[in-house]
């Protein structure tokens, strides 16, 4: 049995079914992410854990008990909140200790356990101030010492840092993973942002209206997406609609031109089905008689580490990434480009859906 | 250019209004040093503090206006914060009731009161202590539009549910949620609602004039009636000593933490 396990979850509010069948087992120590589009589910998923919603069915156990029913306060769950949600009226010292207040330990003990607070998250000379005087990655800061203070069970985040600015939630993300793996504690993340969940977390949970599409390791929600929704929420996805030509050696074509595909298919030939492919595997130049695609550059985007190149196929636009070197010459927009990808770094999925 | 010519329009118009205020207030003050014949003296106030009846009819008023604000305080404060929390849909319904005291005239609320509450079952009037219950609760209901307003505005400038749901998450339960982090938070909301609802008790003359209590209003309006200048004195007086009293309310609900913050998020 897993450390946090929700079973069977289904949650209802007044004819609107926000969360449908949601079933995950979290082991200890484990970082979770919950990722999807706005109004998936999934803030309702951790509030549920929270305990501030009560599921319509199902049951939460943790640690071995039955908390379901369990108020809020009764949990000892942390939680941090995307605005913060720090006492006005307390100072920074008086915040992070309120758990341990409201649990009666002695002041000493109090003092001690901000004080290590303090430390981890490096902000040992601003005990004094009132949220007021800090700034907004420095409010979360310490949000996420408050929530860790009383040494929590497990530790929820919902959105923390989408009321930050583009560098500190880069900052504050890596921070946060620090402290979760040097505590070891149990950690439930909610996000909308891809490259976030991808780069902080054990395993994601792909969630999209109410339920989960996919639950794996951030590879493997890369890299084998179970269904279309997550190949195009995680990452950039360019989707062909070919046709089936042979379908036990993997043989496709493409508006006529032959694709050959590392897979084993068991649709018949003649059906159509969706070529997937990511834009880093494409690449400039023709490759043999199959696997190449030409159309006319859209545009070109330099971003730096990368390029952006998207090309316009006729009836489909494909986007590919080409990694900068200093010697690297970009296509010219207007311009006739042919591009290529290997046998085994595309998949298919059915016309009809997932 | 345009900003000078705004600064000096708002000098202006601020001035009209401190003129206004405070040009009657000079004439009171003028007209009660005028007691004795030819000279400013300070007769009329001697006359007044004299009066026995004065200092207990303004002691009465005060402690009344200390419960009122007492009770109101633990009365709308957590009303305030469980419709926000659990029935925001309501906060239209509050706003309706509350207001009803401006669009009854007290002295049919004070006649509703004393048909209701002069028998049985609920006799209030048979003794001083049950009629000073009765007109407390009278002043709660004439203070409610100003104290449902200053908190629900002290509600509006705080994330109540978010604040509510941390608290809740670090352990804290509803009773140590509202001592530690609501109250708290409305002190300001809680202090300019408890100022208006003192100054109303303070200079109220008909619940206390037709529940035969020894209040400061109806005092003021007897002395008013017999006497000529002591009226003027004892107006000057009751604006400086409601002054004080707000004054000292305001210092000590500040609890010596003068740089904290009061409220935001």
């Amino acid at each position: 049995m897993s450390y946090l396990e929700l079973t069977n979850i289904h949650k209802s509010f007044s004819g609107f079914t926000a969360v449908i069948d949601f079933n995950l087992g979290v082991q200890p120590g484990e970082f979770i992410s919950f990722l999807g589009p706005s109004g998936c589910g999934k803030t309702t998923t951790l509030r549920m854990i929270a305990g501030f919603e009560l599921p319509t069915s199902g049951t939460i156990t943790l640690a071995g008990s039955d908390v379901t029913f369990t108020p809020a306060n009764k949990r000892n769950i942390g939680m941090v909140f995307q605005s913060y949600a720090l006492f006005p009226n307390m100072t920074v010292l008086d915040n992070i200790g309120y758990g341990l207040r409201v649990a009666g330990k002695p002041k000493a003990e109090i003092a001690q356990r901000v004080a290590e607070m303090l430390r981890l998250i490096q902000l040992e000379n601003f005990g004094k101030r009132y949220p007021a005087q800090l700034s907004g990655g420095q409010q979360q800061r310490v949000a996420l010492a408050r929530a860790l203070a009383f040494q929590p069970k497990v530790l929820l985040l919902d959105e923390p840092l989408s009321a930050l600015d583009a560098k500190i939630r880069v900052e504050l993300r890596n921070e946060i993973r620090r402290i979760q793996q040097q505590l070891g504690i149990t950690t439930i993340y909610v996000t909308h942002d891809q490259e976030e969940a991808l780069s902080v977390s054990d395993r994601i949970v792909v969630m999209n209206q109410g339920r989960i599409e996919q639950a794996g390791t951030p590879t493997e929600i890369y890299n084998f997406p179970r269904t279309r929704f997550v190949a195009s929420f995680v990452g950039t996805i360019n989707q062909l609609d070919c046709t089936v030509v042979d379908a036990a050696r993997g043989e496709l074509a493409y508006q006529g031109a032959p694709i050959r595909t590392a897979l084993s298919l068991h649709q018949s030939a003649g059906s159509t089905v969706k070529l997937m492919l990511r834009p880093e595997v494409l690449r400039s130049g023709l490759n043999g008689g199959h696997n190449n695609l030409t159309g006319r550059v859209e545009s070109v985007n330099f971003l730096g580490s990368t390029a952006r190149v998207r090309l316009n196929l006729g009836e489909t636009t494909v986007t590919m990434d080409i990694f900068n070197e200093r010697q690297l010459e970009l296509p010219q927009v207007g311009q006739p480009h042919t591009v290529n990808f290997l046998p085994n770094a595309c998949w298919v999925v059915e016309e009809e859906g997932t | 250019m345009k900003t000078k010519r705004v600064h000096v329009w708002a000098w202006v118009w601020g001035g009209l209004a401190l003129l206004y205020f405070f040009l009657p207030l000079y004439g009171t003050l003028e007209f009660s040093l005028r007691m004795q014949k030819g000279q400013y003296s300070l007769l009329a106030y001697q006359t007044v503090l004299a009066d026995p009846q004065f200092l207990s009819s303004f002691g009465y008023s005060a402690v009344m206006g200390l419960i009122t604000v007492t009770l109101s305080v633990l009365l709308f404060v957590p009303t305030v914060y469980w419709v926000y929390l659990k029935v925001p849909k309501a906060r239209p319904i509050m706003e309706v009731i509350t207001i009803l005291p401006f669009i009854i005239p007290t002295i049919v609320y004070v006649f509703g009161l004393i048909r209701t509450f002069s028998g049985p079952p609920f006799q209030l009037t048979a003794t001083p202590f049950k009629t000073d219950i009765l007109i407390t609760a009278g002043y709660i209901v004439l203070a409610m539009p100003y104290m449902f307003r200053a908190v629900d505005v002290g509600m509006r400038s705080i994330d109540v549910r978010t604040l509510t749901e941390a608290a809740q998450s670090l352990g804290a339960n509803r009773v140590q949620i509202l001592l530690h982090v609501i109250f708290p938070n409305q002190r300001i909301a809680i202090l300019s609602g408890a100022l208006i609802c003192f100054a109303l008790v303070i200079g109220e003359l008909i619940l206390g004039d037709f529940l035969v209590r020894p209040a400061l209003g109806p005092y003021m309006v007897q002395v008013g009636r017999d006497r000529a200048y002591e009226p003027a004195a004892l107006a000057i007086m009751s604006y400086a000593l409601t002054w004080l009293c707000l004054g000292l309310i305001q210092f000590f609900s500040r609890g010596g933490k003068t740089r904290q913050q009061l409220t935001g998020r």
